[in-house]
Formats: structure tokens, sequence, C-alpha cells
């Protein structure tokens, strides 16, 4: 995947004295420090990193963290103070007046909290406003935006007004506005925040149907861990205008960049956030093959769990051989137990917790046959408990 | 504690603090004349300026004159009015092809004897059927009843064509007034130092009192309606200008930031997204600059704008409480028809959504609504 939208050495600084404000951070001064001293406000400082093209782009961090800041001069709505962005390896920062409007056309659309719709505007008139300041002709902005309605389901409700529907819905002629112009990045800032949770959750499967279909860059802003996790390939955490850690969500909770990070996944549902692959150890239980062993030397090899597993020559998974079942078995495959269920390893933990409790073996985790590792309950409890340490 | 205070007027206790009073005094109080100035600067207007003070002098005449005549004649008024909606509406093209047909009809003769006679020589009532008929439609049925009952007390003082100068005038300098304030309101809302620089000058016009307008308008226009226009349209101005730049303020963050991401113009911004919000303000700022300019007309009545005010003199002059009365009550009923039929335009309705096909009507009209 290439890099749709780069950032780099980004600074936005609020206030009459930015290069004075810049002097103070590079003695390593914090946020706070610099408004005190220079009356500045350090909205975003010293972002650099890229998101690349088709990627469900996640910002989180707390209120005031400089999110919307960032988000903001991706289309340039903020000016970067120092610094340069480059779409499509185009630099905005240069831009022209004119070059940026253009580039806001045709090539970003954003979705915002409070849906920012315009009342006295139809919902199908307000899903066309990025094609009718574009000039575009009646029929076709008719024709698009209609589209884009029924894209996020609300083509029967074109002709009504926004404040007739709920706000659920007017989200949805957010998303369709933003649809309409078929933009290659998509800029959501905290775009299902303010509907209630069941409503949010819709949406958010909503954009990921959407990604399906059709994938487009999406930076997305949240402060709602689980909604980052939810539809975030990658996740960027923001702490006073700093981004302090990217990574996928599992990379993150696995190995938080330090305590603030730590304390957004504190209490988070990590059975949600790892699948049976990413927690199977390979070792835990010894591994024969049919032809390695007779009976007695596999007596000999059977780990603590007092199991061991049958592969195949290719490394398919045939089953479980224990103590019991080698006891009076002439070779490896008479004491084969075949029927032991498998885990398939793109399997949600919180999935297979129940399984866990009452299999008296470890789980066996496959991915297309083949054989991914074990887990025993005590791997599950470890990892659960994790982050609550 | 008398005993020993000196005598201030005893000249040989004079101080070096009197002394620099004196000096005070002298070098800088007494060259601050501000009267002087003012009036000086209005003789160098008269001497210098004449030209541009025919020139408002001949734009606003010709506006009081227009209006006058629609209300006279109030079929040509509703032909103005369907020409002006079909014009919003769908363009200008469309508009003047129905002004063309509309003029083409009423030279042509089509209409029947009837509605030439209407249309030139209008008894009194059918601009008071229209209004009536415009207070039912935008308010209520009551309220039309409401406005029956004045106007036809206004005709029972005999104050019908006082009424009417009063009305003209009332309309032509809110129109007035709001072709130079709604830009001036929108400029300040655009640009910080704008409205630093203009929000003295709208308070300073509206604490002083109205009265010194009359000064200098009666200096530059003489007496008669076009001063008295004048001096109106100056007083009525600021509410349009404030409550159009507080109203384009107050638009929220994300509704520009809206139009500003779906890539508009400064320009569509304007039109699309602040000027549509900012409607219900706007429009409390015309319902404001309609009340100041119809109690201005009255008190222009003294450079000899006429009208009902004319009648409030007269009944002054002449110590004739009744007379003054009849004026005043006239005045309050049309201030309450000016006042509530102007404010329903910036109301949202409770019934459909009124209030939205409205803001279409001014700001989307020219595209049909989809399907
Ligand atoms: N227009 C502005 N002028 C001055 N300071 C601002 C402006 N916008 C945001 N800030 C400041 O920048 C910081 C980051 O704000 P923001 O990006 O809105 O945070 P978030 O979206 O993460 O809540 C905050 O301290 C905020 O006060
Ligand atoms: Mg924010």
């Amino acid at each position: 995947m290439s890099d749709k939208l780069v950032v780099e050495d980004v600074y936005k600084i609020f206030g009459p004295h930015p290069h004075r404000a810049l002097e103070l951070m590079k003695e390593g001064l914090d946020k706070d420090a610099i408004f005190a001293r220079t009356g500045n406000v350090v909205g975003v400082r010293e972002a650099s990193f890229s998101i690349r093209e088709g990627e469900v782009f996640v910002i989180m961090g707390l209120s005031g963290s400089g999110k919307s800041t960032m988000v903001r001069m991706f289309n340039r709505l903020f000016e970067p103070t120092f610094g340069h962005i480059y779409v499509d390896g185009e630099d905005i920062t240069r831009m022209t007046d004119k070059q940026l409007i253009e580039l806001r056309r045709r090539d970003m659309s954003m979705v915002f909290q409070s849906f920012a719709l315009l009342p006295h505007k139809t919902v199908i008139e307000n899903a066309s406003l990025g094609l009718e300041v574009s000039g575009h002709g009646h029929a076709r902005q008719h024709e698009r935006a209609m589209q884009a309605l029924e894209a996020v389901g609300l083509g029967a409700h074109a002709n009504s007004y926004p404040d007739q529907l709920s706000g659920g819905m007017q989200q949805r002629v957010g998303l369709a506005r933003a649809l309409a112009t078929d933009p290659t990045i998509l800029l959501m800032d905290e775009a299902f925040s303010a509907l209630d949770p069941l409503i949010r959750t819709e949406m958010q499967d909503e954009l990921l149907s959407l990604q399906q279909e059709k994938s487009r860059t999406v930076v997305f802003i949240s402060h709602d861990l689980d909604e980052a996790m939810r539809i975030g390939d990658r996740i960027a955490i923001m702490q006073g205008g700093q981004v302090v850690q990217i990574g996928t969500p599992q990379e993150i909770v696995s190995n938080p960049a330090n305590d603030y990070v730590r304390s957004f996944f504190y209490g988070v549902d990590v059975s949600q956030v790892y699948s049976a692959g990413d927690i199977a150890s390979r070792d835990a239980v010894p591994q024969l093959r049919s032809g390695d062993t007779d009976a007695a030397g596999a007596r000999q090899q059977l780990g603590t769990n007092g199991c061991a597993v049958l592969l195949d020559e290719s490394g398919s998974f045939r089953g479980l051989v224990s103590a019991r079942s080698l006891s009076d078995a002439a070779d490896l495959d008479a004491a084969r137990i075949a029927d032991i269920d498998t885990v398939d390893a793109s399997t949600a933990m919180s999935d297979i917790l129940g399984r866990a409790a009452a299999s008296d073996w470890p789980l066996v985790v496959v991915e297309d046959g083949r054989f991914v590792g074990t887990l025993s309950q005590r791997d599950i409890l470890h990892t659960l408990d994790r982050t609550h340490q | 504690m008398t005993q020993d205070e000196p005598d201030l007027q005893d000249h040989e206790t004079i101080g070096p603090l009197e002394t620099l009073a004196d000096w005070f005094s002298e070098t800088v109080l007494e060259p601050i004349t501000i009267g002087d100035w003012i009036a000086d600067g209005v003789d160098w207007i008269g001497d210098n300026l004449q030209g541009l003070l025919d020139g408002i002098e001949a734009v606003i005449r010709a506006l009081v004159d227009a209006t006058e005549f629609l209300l006279l004649y109030p079929l040509w008024l509703t032909a103005f009015l369907i020409a002006a909606g079909v014009w919003m509406r769908f363009g200008v093209k469309a508009g003047a092809i129905t002004t063309g047909v509309l003029a083409a009809a009423f030279g042509l003769g089509l209409f029947s004897e009837t509605v030439q006679a209407l249309l030139w020589f209008p008894p009194p009532w059918v601009l008071a059927v229209l209004i009536v008929l415009g207070g039912i439609w935008r308010v209520g049925w009551r309220f039309g009843l409401f406005a029956a009952i004045a106007l036809l007390l206004i005709f029972s003082m005999d104050l019908w064509p006082e009424t009417i100068r009063t009305l003209s005038l009332v309309v032509a300098s809110s129109i007035a007034a709001l072709i130079i304030g709604m830009p001036v309101g929108i400029a300040m809302a655009r640009n910080d130092t704008v409205e630093m620089l203009v929000r003295p000058v709208l308070d300073l016009m509206q604490t002083m009192p109205p009265f010194v307008y009359l000064i200098p308008a009666a200096i530059f226009f003489g007496l008669g309606t076009v001063p008295g226009a004048i001096a109106t349209l100056i007083f009525a101005m600021p509410p349009a200008v404030r409550l159009t730049n507080l109203g384009i303020r107050q638009v929220s963050r994300e509704h520009v930031e809206a139009g500003q991401a779906f890539g508009c113009t400064p320009r569509q911004l304007l039109f699309k997204v602040q000027l549509p919000l900012a409607m219900p303000s706007i429009m409390a700022g015309i319902n404001q600059t309609i009340m100041l300019a119809l109690s201005m007309v009255v008190i222009a009545s003294m450079i000899g704008a006429g009208g009902l005010g004319g009648t409030v003199l007269t009944g002054i002059q002449r110590l004739q409480v009744g007379v003054g009365f009849e004026g005043g009550l006239a005045v309050v009923f049309l201030a309450i028809l000016l006042d509530r039929i102007s404010q329903s335009f910036g109301q949202r309705r409770r019934e459909g959504n009124a209030y939205g096909n409205l803001l279409r009507w001014f700001f989307s009209g020219r595209q049909k609504a989809g399907a």
C-alpha cells in the first residue's frame, strides 16, 4: 500500500509568537508551560507520520489533545504553522487558494460531529453541496447525490428536511454529502460521537461496509477506544498535541508507549482486541509427526498438559495424543484422538472463552488446516490479566 | 473650618496651579469647538459636494415616489411582487419575461374595464384588503381581523392618505437602510478591523437624539419628504447592520467549516451557508429597522415630511388633543401591522416547514427541488 497522506514535521501553534513557542518547545517545555510563558496554544507539535491509501486511520486522544486541529490541517481549514503535508505526493501547504479549493472539491470531504447540515435545504440538496459549489449541472448533482443517499440507506428521505430526521439519520446525510463527490480521502471528526451507542455501532458497521465496497482513505477521529479498535486499521494516539504512538490496535495494546497510552487501554476488553492466532503459543505443547517415534518414545515427550499434537508432514493438524491414549496403542496413529475441536486463528478471543473453560485439552488453533499453536486456560487468563497489571 | 479658607477671588493668591489652569483653558480647551467644526464641515459639504447631494436626493426621491406609487396603485404593487417573486425563484430571464407579459397586458388593456379602473383609479380599500390578506397569510386569521378593524378605524378618522404617505416613507427608508446596512454588516462580520471601526459609529448613531439628524438633512436637502427619508434611513440603519453582523458571526464554526471543506469560495460560503443561517437574526434586524423608521418618520414631520407625523404635529401646534390622539392611534396601528407582518418572516413556523421554504425561496430558488 502506498502512502496517501504524508505529514512531515508539522506544528500548529495558535497565538502571536509561534517562533518563540517553537524555541521553548525545543527546550523541552510542555504545552501548559508554553502557554503560561508566551500565551501561545500548542495545537499540534512535531507530527510526522503517513497514512496509507485505503486504510482507516484513527486518531485518538483526550479532549484538547489536538485531534481536531490535526485533521483540519489535512484540508487546510487550519494552516500548519510549520512543516509540510503531502497528499498523493503534492505539498498542500504550498497550494494557492484556488488549488486548495480544487483539492477540497476533488479529493477530500469531511464529516462533522454536529452534522453541520444546512437546515433550509432538503436532504438531497444537502447531499449535493459539494457538487453544487463545484458547478456540476443540476441533473448530475441529483443523480450522484441520490446514489450517495441510497448508499447510506436514505433514498426514501431525499425530500425531507434535516430537522425531520433522527440524529443517526442526519449523520447519514452528513456521510452521503461526503461520499457524493467521490473523494479519495474522508476526514471524520468525531463523526459518531454525538450518537447514542446503538446507533453509533450501526454507523460504524455502515462505514466498514462502505469501505468494503470501495476503499477510501479514512482519517477518523475518536475519543472512544472501542470505536477506534473496531474500525481502525491503525491508530495514532495523541497527547498534549503530540503523536505519542502509532500502530495496529494489537500492537498498541500489547506494547503501550507510555502510561498515558496504557491508561487509555486500562479496562479495555482485550478479548475483543486479540484473535486466537494472536495469543496462541506454538511451543507450549510438543508436536509429533507420525513417523518420528513410537508410542513409548512419545510418552517420554508429553508436555506438562499430558498431551502432544500430532501433525502430518505438511504441518496440518491431525489430532492429539495423551498419556492414556498412548498407553495401550501400538503406534502414534493408533493413539490419535481425532475428534478434537479446532479454533480458527481469526476467531476473537472473546468467542472462545467458553470453549476453553469447558475443554479438558488446550484449544488447538489452526489457520486453513495448518497448525498455528495451542491455547491453554492459563494462556488466556494471562492475556486477560496483562492490561490490568 | 470655613474661616481660614483662602478667598479664591483674591488675585494676590494666584499661584502656579491657577496659572496652569489658565494656560490649559486658553491653549487646549478654547480651540476645541466641536460645534463650529461640525458646522464648518456641513458648510464645506454644501459648497463642494453639491453634485453628490443632488445625486442622493434624486435616488431617494425616486425610491420614495416609486414606493408611494405602488402603494397608491396596489394592483401595480401586486404585479411588481409577482414579477419579483418569479425573478427570485426562477431567475432573471423568467422575471424579465413575466415583467414583459404583465406590462404588455396592462399597456394593451387586455384586462376588463374593471381591472383597468382598478389599475388607474383604485379605491383606497384595495390596499387595505391586500394588507388584511397579507396579515391572514403571514400571521393568522385573528390578526387579519385586527388588521381589518384597525384599517377601518383609520379610514373612519379620515387619515388614509396620511397613513399611505407615512407607510411609503417607512418602506422606502427601510429599503434604503437595508441596501446600505446589510453590506456593511457583512463586511463587519468578515473583517475584525471593519467591525472595530464601524461599531463606535453605530453606537453614536443610536445614542444621538433623533432630532439632531433633522438639522443637516434639512440643510442639505431642504424641507419635505426627501430629507425626512434620509434622516429616517440613517436613524433606522444601525439594527440592520448590527444584526447582520451578529447573525453571520453566530453561524456555528462547524457549519462554516463544512462550507469550506466542501470547496466553497468565500462568496459561495456567504450566500450558501452564512446568510441563510443568519436569516433569523437578519430578519430581526429588518423588523427593528422598520420599527425605528416608523418612529423617525413621525419625528421627520418637523421638517415637512408630512404623513401621520404631520397630523400629530398639527395637534401639538394647535393644542387639539383629539387630532393629535387620532394621528397617534393611527401610528400605533401601523406599528402593530408592520411589526407582526415583518416579524412573521423571521420566525420558524410550526406547520410544515415555512421557515425552510422561505429561505429556499430566497437562496436556492433558482434550482428546482429534486425529483
Ligand atoms: N482556533 C483556535 N485558537 C486557539 N486555540 C485553539 C484553536 N483551536 C483549538 N485550539 C486549542 O488547541 C488545542 C487542541 O484542540 P483540539 O484540536 O480541538 O483538540 P481535540 O479535538 O483533540 O479535542 C486545545 O488546547 C485548544 O484549546
Ligand atoms: Mg475535537
